[in-house]
């Protein structure tokens, strides 16, 4: 199968990393959970500072669906619950016991580091469902409608996997022999969970292994074609109740991980990246590892205020330089200058190269140079004066103002109609980067989705 | 401006100017403001601001040619036979200063005013606005109307409906349907668009008796159909006169040349959208064809090819500067494929079988600004019905 996304844009941004570079191990004693990360999970912790964990010992549980779990992925000690406001709980800190222990990914492969999970023999859809949930990892699949993670009682229609990632600056994974092996036990075992069918996403031209039970789709096009929300919406698009799950590659091979070793796999590949990076390259650490030990002695000089962003420049996270973490998808960091502390005159009149925009009064939209955009928003917030500019980068059936205005005057009976299910605040993050009126596009689609689940009960 | 802030700040002494100081802050250095929690952190260097500014800088090769034309025509009323270039220039400057300024201020402070009653940044829609309706009106038009326009454009066509961006009618229209209603000698009669005294006490002085009606209203008032255009100064007048714009007519909207490169600037960056040029002038050749087809001495506007229509009168104009306004135009692709398409065929309805109103532009483009809304209900609609079949097509395969 062959899909062609038209609308889009890949956004041409300093600091890409150079694919010729092998990963680089970083060890690291620290990591973090945040249950922020994981979209619609309530969070109920299961541990005290103090406490020994293992890697996939559940830290946090769903008050909702007690099944549902966050696990450890370092083995050692709980450091820190870190609460905030209303004792929301923002993270919990787990601090490596000794060197050996799990700080460096290739030091883990000693099995006293881990806990076991029991694989059901002849499992039904549901068995696995809950397989997932207490491994920790039904936390990293989406589903559509509402863009958060699963619950345990509803079986998918189909599920749906992005092999690629085409946001900015964000790196594809090499697969070994080895590695696709274990996928394709992750991709046995997701089979199994649906009545439908598994679609895995490539980008056209990228090389993996081929793969059984399994529809692979060929996807050509600009990001946001990496999205699987945006391949589901031009593949199978979801209807009024139907549910489905995305997920990356990346998780399906961390349930074939489970599927044949019966463990967690804390391990994970990191572009770090950016403008303000030396030389921008790929750690090989641990899921939810700090960040200062990814960046030490690694970021420019020249670039004043940095602001460090845990995934990538369109839905990353902000994080401290000193205190952060890696957070979900655990894939990527960037850094870029913040640009709090410039000063511009009349910037709106600029005629500089180096400014980045798509619109063709700016003379870098007509050249191939990369830009070195910072954080500033350029520009105050505006009602939609321009017409068709989110539709222009949002490749789905689904006219983006009108629910976009549905969602803000909290029309349900409008929303639905118009398309809400099918979309997640990932989807709109392009066009509201290229937005002239600097509306918080993901953020209203977020209070929409949020608003809709808990009016449905 | 750093150092002057606290004096606007909630207690400061100045504090019923902080939309203003917050309005001139981001004019004239840009906000360091950055992106906050679950929005992205890099942003186009496009906004607002911009988008205004490039829509006043295409308006300008029409504005300089208006300036020149204003002497021009004043010139030709008076019967001189030179015509020296910075004289002409003058003599336009200092006629449509007032109006400008007029427009401006009185537009200015209410915008201002009501930024500071909503608690808000002063916004910049106004900027194309202030400039379109001196634009868009004879340039002798007295100042005390210009005056009641804008402010009851502004209030009643824009703040009632939120500002910048809720408007429902296109503002600078709302000023010149308000004056061609409220008082109709001064907008359509024969004397007003070519001005016959001084500007502020320059340039020569029209004879006492002096009457010039535009190429529009002269053919509606004519009773041959073989009438001959005639200029202000009473010689016929040829389609290059009239392509490049030495014709009477209101201030920025004779020239079909300027308008072009205007034109031109403003679907090159992408500020207006071209389906809704195409449209515009796909409907009014199309109209333009049928009713020159069907040319009658009852109507005598349906002599005119459709060539003629858009080189005289407002259709040109009005096709790329009012039109495609993005708040008050169709928002769906399709949509502005109808409602520009809408606008072409009634301004040519208008013109050729309504007598009373030589000029239909202005009215085709208010009545389909109405509509729009409309045009995209049913077009979303579509969407709609599209996506409950998809389900119900899915029901069945299941």
């Amino acid at each position: 199968m062959k899909i062609t996304i038209k609308k889009g844009l890949d956004l041409r941004l300093q600091g890409a990393v150079d694919k010729q570079h092998q990963p680089i191990d970083i060890s690291v004693d620290r990591v973090a959970v945040s249950p922020d990360d994981f979209e619609g999970f309530v969070p109920k912790t299961d541990v005290r500072p103090g406490d020994k964990v293992l890697i996939g010992d559940v830290l946090m549980h769903d008050k909702r669906d007690i099944g549902l779990s966050l696990v450890s992925p370092l083995a050692g000690t709980v450091k820190e619950v870190n609460r905030g406001a209303r004792r929301h709980i923002e993270n919990i800190v787990i601090q490596a016991d000794d060197y050996d222990s799990a700080s460096q990914p290739r030091n883990q492969k000693d099995s006293q580091y881990y806990r076991t999970f029991e694989i059901p023999e002849n499992a039904s859809p549901r068995q696995l469902i809950d397989l997932l949930a207490r491994s920790g990892l039904l936390a990293f699949i989406r589903r559509r409608p509402f863009a958060d993670v699963p619950s345990t009682d509803v079986i998918p229609r189909d599920i749906f996997i992005s092999a690629f990632d085409s946001a900015p600056l964000a790196v594809d994974r090499q697969w070994s022999e080895e590695e696709a092996n274990v996928i394709q036990a992750g991709l046995e075992l997701l089979a199994q969970i649906t009545s439908g069918s598994v679609f895995l996403s490539l980008r056209e031209g990228q090389h993996l292994p081929e793969f059984k039970d399994v529809t692979v789709v060929r996807v050509k096009g600009p990001h946001p074609a990496g999205l699987p929300g945006i391949q589901t919406a031009n593949i199978a698009p979801v209807n009024a109740g139907d549910t489905v799950w995305t997920l990356s590659l990346d998780t399906a091979w961390r349930i074939g991980v489970l599927a044949t070793k019966g463990i967690y796999e804390p391990s994970t590949l990191v572009a770090v990246c950016g403008s303000c990076v030396q030389e921008p390259f790929v750690a090989h650490t641990i899921l939810g590892a700090s960040v200062k030990e990814l960046l030490q002695n690694r970021l420019n000089g020249d670039c004043g205020n940095v602001r460090v962003i845990a995934g990538n420049v369109l839905t990353g996270i902000k994080v401290e330089m000193d205190k952060g973490y890696l957070h979900f998808p655990y894939t990527q960091l960037t850094i870029i200058p913040e640009g709090d502390d410039r000063s511009e005159f009349m910037g709106w009149a600029s005629l500089s190269p180096t400014k980045m925009s798509v619109n063709p009064s700016f003379p870098g939209a007509l050249t191939h140079r990369r830009f070195r955009p910072d954080a500033r928003v350029l520009g105050g917030k505006r009602a939609m004066i321009m017409s068709g500019q989110y539709d222009r980068y949002l490749p789905m059936d689904i006219y983006a103002e009108y629910l976009l205005k549905a969602i803000i005057s909290r029309n349900i009976e409008n929303m639905e109609k118009l398309g809400i299910y099918e979309v997640a605040p990932e989807d709109f993050a392009l066009a509201e980067c290229l937005d002239s009126s600097k509306q918080p596009l993901q953020r209203i689609v977020r209070e929409g989705l949020d608003f809709l689940r808990n009016e449905l009960g | 401006m750093d150092n002057a802030r606290p004096h606007f700040e909630k207690g400061g002494r100045l504090e019923m100017f902080h939309s203003v100081y917050e309005g001139m802050d981001t004019f004239l250095f840009t906000p360091r403001e950055t992106g906050g929690i679950g929005t992205v952190h890099i942003h186009d260097a496009m906004d607002s601001k911009r988008t205004m500014i490039l829509v006043v800088l295409a308006l300008m090769p029409c504005f300089f040619f208006g300036m020149y034309n204003t002497g021009y025509q004043h010139w030709l009323a008076c019967g001189l036979s030179e015509f020296p270039f910075w004289s002409l220039m003058w003599y336009g400057f200092l006629a449509v200063l007032p109006l400008v300024l007029t427009t401006y201020i009185t537009g200015l402070t209410i915008e201002f005013a009501s930024a500071q009653i909503k608690g808000e940044e002063i916004q910049e829609g106004f900027l194309v606005s202030g400039l379109l309706i001196p634009m868009i009106l004879p340039v002798d038009t007295p100042l005390w109307m210009a005056a009641v326009a804008t402010a009851f454009a502004v209030i009643f066509a824009k703040e009632v409906f939120g500002g910048t961006g809720y408007n429902i009618f296109n503002v600078a229209l709302v000023a010149r349907a308000f004056l061609f209603f409220a008082y109709p000698a001064n907008m359509s009669g024969d004397n007003a668009f070519v001005p016959v005294g001084k500007a502020l006490g320059y340039g020569p002085v029209a004879p006492d008796a002096y009457s010039c009606a535009t190429p529009l209203g002269q053919i509606a008032t004519s009773t041959d159909p073989a009438t001959t255009l005639v200029g202000a100064d009473g010689t016929p007048i040829s389609a290059w006169d009239a392509f490049l714009g030495l014709i009477p007519g209101s201030f920025g909207e004779t020239s079909l040349l300027c308008i072009l490169i205007g034109g031109a600037f403003l679907l090159l960056m992408r500020i207006i959208d071209w389906r809704i040029v195409i449209s515009v002038f796909l409907g009014a050749v199309i109209m333009g064809s049928v009713t020159h087809h069907f040319a009658t001495p009852l109507y005598p506007n349906s002599y005119l090819t459709p060539l003629d229509q858009f080189l005289y009168g407002g259709l040109a104009f009005a096709a790329v500067f009012m039109a495609t306004d993005p708040v008050t135009a169709a928002r769906t692709n399709t949509g502005k494929w109808i409602y520009g398409a809408l606008i072409g065929v009634i301004a040519i309805l208008i013109r050729t079988y309504n007598n009373g109103y030589p000029e239909g532009a202005m009215l085709a483009v208010l009545l389909m600004n109405a509509f729009a809304p409309l045009i995209d209900w049913c077009v979303v609609q579509a969407n709609i019905r599209r996506r409950l079949r998809r389900k119900a097509q899915s029901k069945i395969s299941c």
